[in-house]
């Protein structure tokens, strides 16, 4: 059984259909790849799954449970954790106190201690500036410190938005590294949306490619990396 | 400037503070000015008022009036505010002024529209030294006023939830997407605001013992002078702005000649410090999000 099984998945802004229907599913301990271009409606289908936008049709399953009229927040309670686009860190709180936040729907003091020295593990250089205000942090720690903040939930699936936007492309090669671990050693399940669609098709199980809206393509991570038109419209045309 | 003005200035500046903090903190996490926010203040007044005409009991009116303003602006938050979220900023604004001259409306029809005398007990004058005379009434103010205040500070700089405060203020998808439930957090910024304007209530009626329907206009409008002086949205902001006005107010009535336009001088402070820096005192630049 899919972890996570989109059907039909509708999001209009105004008259505007963005999103037209698309259906797709992440199985347990996959990393999953939705590539396109910009504004194909990636980060959109990432907000619609999320509840932070609302949807205009369609269902969202996730663990079995249907989970598409479940607020924003009871979802993070559910297991499932969202690393927003641009970061979105709070950047007036310190690093430390930023990474607390992402233990909010947990109650276990003992599970923080341990969840703390996980994602100090992941990101050694937030550990040595724990006490920093956020805001002052470089975009490619910003980026380590929203995912700290998602991994501290636990999360069953996380969703990752374009992780490697704005970043250097050592930034993005650790941080792409670390998704891998955490899928690997953790089991958790990943959702990826990326303009990088090299670097994601190469950490992923299966992809889909979004085309304004709609799904045009899907197959393994290798198999779109090998694809004919997906080379042609995403990785350069080499 | 006499060390008594000098201490009652910093009294009522902590009646303003209190206010001002409930129009700061619901500005920074439900970004909408609460218009309605001074009428909490004299809702919380009639509360006394009654309270004590029926029971005679000073601490039964304290915490009734609390406990009367903490539903009630809960109450208003979910009636009339809640159904607005995401809807333009002009039509909550003008709901919360709507609500506000609803309030004064109710509370004409409820005790009529002239001032009524409340009875709180009265408190002894101190002298200390030849110089300082000052009210217990006062000192009373201080004291609870600036431990209310510190320990709002702790609360929302310490615990979780005060850090979940800070979260919503500054990005409320981020916040959501931690588990955050926004619409829980905003009832609790209304219910903090409406408990500290009702405390501010008690304090005013101290000093002035009546009330009548429109008595939160003037420190409504005064506190939030005061919020957008220390910077909208900033808790420090808030306390800084009430305690500057209440002592400006006190210095210019103790000196005759400036006397008659203390009002004016206080509003005047407001347009030159925005003039001089548009986000208030501790006010943050406006980051767009994109």
């Amino acid at each position: 059984m899919a972890l996570l099984e989109v059907q039909n998945l509708e999001v209009n802004y105004g008259l505007i259909k963005a999103i037209k229907g698309i259906s797709f599913e992440v199985n347990q301990g996959e990393i999953v790849s939705l590539i396109g271009a910009n504004g194909a409606g990636k980060t959109t289908t990432l907000h619609a799954i999320s509840n932070i936008l609302p949807k205009s049709g369609g269902k969202v399953f996730f663990d079995g449970e249907d989970i598409t009229d479940k607020k924003a927040h009871e979802l993070v309670y559910m297991g499932i954790a969202h690393v927003p686009e641009g970061r979105r860190i709070f950047s007036e709180l310190t690093v430390y106190e930023n990474i607390q936040l992402g233990f909010f729907s947990r109650k276990d003091k003992r599970e923080y201690e341990q969840s703390l020295q996980m994602v100090y593990e992941y990101f050694p250089v937030l550990q040595e500036r724990q006490n920093q205000i956020a805001g002052t942090l470089s975009g490619g720690e910003q980026q380590m410190l929203a995912m700290s903040r998602a991994l501290m939930s636990k999360p069953k699936l996380l969703l990752m938005d374009e992780p490697s936007m704005g970043l250097s492309p050592l930034y993005v090669n650790t941080i792409f590294e670390i998704v891998q671990k955490v899928n690997r050693e953790s089991g958790t399940t990943v959702l990826l949306v990326e303009q990088n669609a090299k670097k994601a098709l190469s950490i992923s199980s299966r992809a889909y490619v979004l085309e304004i809206g709609n799904i045009s393509l899907t197959g393994t991570g290798s198999e779109l990396l090998n694809n004919k038109s997906v080379i042609e419209a995403y990785l350069g045309g080499e | 400037m006499t060390a008594t003005t000098f201490i009652d200035g910093l009294s009522l500046g902590a009646i303003y503070a209190l206010i001002a903090l409930g129009y700061t903190m619901v500005y920074g996490i439900a970004k909408m000015l609460n218009f309605a926010h001074g009428d909490i203040i004299m809702v919380g007044a009639y509360t006394v008022y009654s309270t004590l005409l029926w029971m005679g009991k000073p601490i039964l009116a304290v915490i009734f009036a609390i406990a009367v303003c903490v539903i009630l602006g809960v109450v208003i938050e979910k009636v009339a505010y809640k159904p607005l979220r995401g809807a333009s900023p002009l039509a909550v604004l003008i709901t919360a002024i709507g609500v506000s001259y609803l309030l004064q409306a109710i509370a004409q029809l409820a005790f009529g529209a002239k001032a009524v005398p409340v009875g709180l007990p009265r408190f002894p004058v101190l002298h200390i030294g030849d110089k300082l005379v000052v009210n217990v009434s006062t000192l009373i103010t201080l004291g609870v006023g600036s431990v209310l205040m510190i320990a709002l500070t702790l609360f929302i700089k310490k615990s979780k939830i005060g850090r979940a405060m800070i979260a919503v203020s500054e990005d409320r998808k981020a916040a959501q997407l931690m588990g955050v439930n926004v619409n829980r957090i905003i009832s609790l910024t209304f219910a903090i605001g409406s408990a500290l304007a009702a405390v501010a209530s008690i304090f005013y009626l101290m000093q002035i013992p009546n009330t009548s329907p429109t008595l939160g206009s003037m420190p409504g409008i005064k506190a939030f002078t005061a919020a957008v002086i220390g910077g909208i949205g900033s808790i420090p902001g808030a306390m800084i702005g009430g305690v500057l006005l209440g002592v400006v107010e006190k210095i210019c009535l103790s000196i005759p000649a400036l006397n008659p336009y203390t009002t004016a001088i206080e509003f005047a402070i407001l347009i030159v410090i925005l003039m001089v820096r548009p986000t208030g005192i501790l006010g943050k630049k406006i980051r767009e999000k994109v």
